[in-house]
């Protein structure tokens, strides 16, 4: 499956199409709100506010981006800092930023690193196992809700997602190729 | 990146949960909101009265201009709006 990779999105964003400016937003939008609520454990509202007013600045400032391949550490430095700015301001004082930052951020934002590069190794694979795998795992459906919707009997479910889960690994592992790139911050 | 058992992919696809689908749309729809608000910014820049009720109170001025005053487009065309002299 053809992907654009970050930098020729980008690019697309930068020329004013729109379509890629969605594209950005749906590849991107968990891992924006997985920083802010699993890392930073902000309520939902405040989760929000920070996830639009992310993407509202990046969008203003995509021209500011110097290098268009590190689209992903940019973002995750603006969630960070705006969720920062956020436990501040629910402060009477102002403390420093490592004083209302929660233990163990760097480590859950790498989590979050690999679970996008595995995502994105996802999308490589064929449709209906990328589709499988995301509704089974990363949206908590039953075998019975995704049989429904993909009109498939159980037993059928839990096999593919079996298969699935192989390929997913096989794609990560096989060659190796995936995971170095990912590790090296180039995985698409 | 360490090696991968199926156990471990599991769980790093259950890290990554989708985000509110109203949240994406929002975001999504952002430049066409933006674009929206450029006409209000160009009139801001030529008509002193207006540039000055949008400064003094910008969600007032939003939603009497027919704009819903979302935090996000509040803060934005705060950026844009030529400063007060």
């Amino acid at each position: 499956m053809y992907e654009l990779t970050d930098a020729a999105l980008v690019a697309r964003c930068r020329g004013g199409d729109e379509q890629s400016w969605r594209e950005l937003v749906d590849r991107y939008s968990r891992y924006v709100y997985a920083i802010s609520v699993q890392a930073f454990r902000l309520p939902e509202p405040d989760a929000d506010d920070v996830f639009q007013e992310v993407f509202a600045r990046a969008y203003e400032h995509l021209d500011k981006l110097r290098d268009d391949s590190a689209l992903r550490p940019w973002l995750a430095q603006l969630t960070r800092r705006l969720c920062i700015d956020t436990l501040r301001s629910g402060s009477r004082e102002q403390p420093a930023a490592e004083d209302v930052e929660p233990e163990g951020v760097d480590d859950v934002i790498e989590q979050l690193d690999e679970a996008l590069a595995l995502h994105a190794a996802m999308r490589t694979l064929p449709e209906h196992c990328a589709e499988i795998l995301d509704r089974f795992f990363s949206q908590d459906e039953s075998y019975r809700t995704i049989g429904e919707a993909l009109e498939l009997p159980s037993g059928t479910v839990a096999s593919r997602i079996s298969r699935c889960l192989t390929r997913l690994r096989g794609e990560l592992e096989g060659e190796g190729r995936n995971a170095a790139a990912a590790s090296s911050g180039d995985w698409r | 990146m360490s090696a991968y058992d199926e156990e471990r992919i599991a769980d790093l696809l259950r890290l990554l949960r989708p985000a509110p689908e109203a949240w994406v749309r929002a975001a999504q729809e952002l430049p066409l909101v933006l674009r929206g608000l450029d006409d209000l910014v160009e009139r801001a820049q030529a008509d002193d009265r207006l540039r000055r009720a949008l400064i003094a109170d910008l969600e007032s001025a939003l939603a009497a201009e027919g704009y819903a005053p979302d935090p996000q487009v509040v803060e934005a065309l705060r950026r844009r709006l030529p400063a007060d002299e």
